[in-house]
């Protein structure tokens, strides 16, 4: 495993591992139509070893904010800083989990993990050994030679997983990954994810729209308001003991308490983001 | 249930063969359509002559060499105008500029019916197979090509933001992503193109040739020996089947990533 870059010698030396500074990205009308601003004036510190959930009702640039922490967006205004440095071009520093199928389907489940080590020119015994070490680790010894179509939905997620780990970077940012799942595996897939996590501590933004989710995963939940012009209007240290099970933690008082104060400031803007599709509908 | 249908299939082509050789008897069909008793035969053939001269050319073993010919140029045809296909597609579809330029070209060039080329290719390339080569190459270029040109277009984005995000630079992106997934593209035209290279090589040995099995009709044409052009076209027919059986086989190998529509195995 790499050292993490935020740390000399066991000593923590950068705090900061991803900062927002006053991004804002609006998207150019097609045909005449008016710009929209998907996000405006957004800042947000990401800590080193730190993880956060973004929430906030749907369709109010969640993801905008994620794909421009990891380089695939340059914002309209605003700077990105990775590591204490403005980021260009592609962000190399972190792990991109995709909402929707990201595997390639002519490779086989292996191949797909070890894909980001044969881009690095790492030797493909040694991509293959370590490719076998993380199915192993995401629990699927031995579907090595599955094409993804040959998996099921959870286990493609898996492999997704284990195609980012295998990277070890340092920053992970993960986009709805598990909404896709059934509510079973999706609690399995979670806890999952804190073990990993807790082993080395890595840097997680992790975007949702579901607030038990982000309560008993994260240490940070940041609400953003309706879109346009999505801007955080809370922050909330979720003070919750770890190592945490995600489907007992929902139980305990104090989840239940962060729960109540975190929905109450969201609900205003959940009920706006609603009416406005709608009206975007029926308009 | 595949056995019966095999064999209602057989049966339904051993009858067509039978209704076509009794309606091809003298005298059978009432003399209003022709004077001559003899003419049903000379216009539509006899299927038993047709089936000696098949035999007769297996057997003989004068067919082989014409076989091997019409073989060769099929291939040939077909793999140089896969790869150029593929190659053009590719470049094309991931440079906009090139392709807004030449895409007039590239429709017109489709448009015209290739078979006019194949005097033109007689002059270039001369009477062996070569000229036949081009005739197929034409036409199974622009299959492949078209196919791969949209495939490329429709390259999964997130599949592609994927392989970015694992560090993939352009160079990897074209081979890891843009060529498996153009690749895929080239294989749903198979049949087409292989098909296509068929044509080339039969209507360019119709033309003008030496050899091949698209020779031999035209010399029985010229004969008005009707039996023997039909035998050709029969074993032209099984032959196109027995190279789409192959194609599918080959298919079936290479895209085993592709889920099959009734697959129903998840693990």
């Amino acid at each position: 495993m790499l050292p993490l870059p935020w740390e000399r010698a066991g000593e923590r030396v950068i705090a900061i591992a991803v900062e927002f500074d006053h991004i804002t990205c609006s998207f150019t009308g097609r045909g005449g139509a008016a710009s929209y601003t998907a996000v405006k004036d957004v800042s947000l510190e990401i800590g080193a070893g730190e993880f956060v959930s973004v929430v906030g009702p749907t369709g109010c640039g969640k993801s905008t904010l994620l794909i421009v922490a990891a380089g695939l967006l340059k914002p309209s205004s605003g700077t990105l800083r990775v590591l204490g440095e403005p980021l260009a071009g592609i962000n190399r520093q972190a792990g991109y989990m995709f909402q929707t199928e990201a595997l390639m389907p002519w490779r086989s489940a292996l191949a797909n993990v070890t894909a980001g080590l044969e881009f690095r020119g790492v030797s493909p015994e040694e991509a293959r050994s370590r490719g076998e070490q993380w199915l192993e680790r995401v629990g699927l010894a031995g579907f090595g030679d599955r094409f993804p179509h040959h998996l099921s939905g959870g286990m493609r997620k898996r492999t997704a997983v284990a195609q980012r780990l295998i990277l070890d970077p340092p920053i992970l940012l993960m986009d709805e990954p598990f909404s896709a799942l059934d509510i079973q595996t999706r609690q399995l897939m979670e806890n999952e994810l804190l073990d990993l996590w807790n082993a080395d501590r890595k840097s997680v933004i992790f975007i949702t729209h579901d607030l038990e989710e982000a309560i008993s995963l994260s240490d940070r939940v940041v609400v953003l308001s309706a879109g346009p012009a999505a801007r955080p209007i809370g922050e909330f240290e979720i003070d919750l003991p770890r190592p945490r099970d995600v489907s007992e933690i929902r139980h305990s008082p104090r989840f239940v308490e962060l729960h109540d104060k975190i929905w109450h400031s969201m609900k205003e803007e959940v009920l706006k983001g609603y009416a406005q599709t709608r009206n975007r509908v029926s308009a | 249930m595949k056995r019966r249908l095999w064999f209602w299939q057989l049966s339904l082509l051993v009858a067509l063969f039978a209704v076509w050789q009794l309606l091809s008897q003298p005298e059978l069909i009432p003399p209003i359509v022709w004077d001559n008793p003899h003419r049903a035969a000379f216009f539509f053939g006899e299927p038993v002559k047709m089936f000696r001269v098949i035999w007769e050319w297996f057997v003989g073993g004068a067919i082989y060499e014409h076989l091997w010919v019409t073989l060769q140029e099929t291939a040939l045809a077909f793999v140089i105008g896969s790869v150029l296909g593929l190659a053009v597609g590719l470049w094309l579809g991931l440079t906009p500029t090139a392709s807004a330029l030449l895409d007039p070209y590239i429709t017109a060039m489709n448009a015209m019916p290739r078979v006019v080329l194949a005097p033109i290719f007689m002059v270039w390339f001369g009477l062996g197979i070569w000229s036949k080569v081009a005739l197929g190459v034409t036409l199974v270029f622009f299959i492949v090509f078209f196919n791969v040109y949209q495939g490329v277009k429709e390259v999964s984005p997130v599949v592609l933001n994927n392989a970015l995000m694992l560090g993939a630079n352009r160079r990897q992106l074209l081979r890891y992503v843009y060529l498996p997934s153009a690749t895929s593209w080239v294989f749903s035209s198979l049949h087409t193109a292989v098909g296509m290279a068929f044509v080339g090589a039969v209507v360019g040995e119709y033309l003008g040739s030496a050899r091949g099995v698209g020779y031999l009709i035209q010399q029985a044409e010229g004969a008005f020996d009707i039996n023997t052009v039909f035998a050709g076209m029969i074993v032209l027919t099984v032959f196109a089947l027995v190279l789409d059986f192959a194609v599918g086989r080959v298919e079936r190998r290479l895209l085993v990533w592709r889920p099959a529509q009734s697959e129903t195995e998840q693990l």
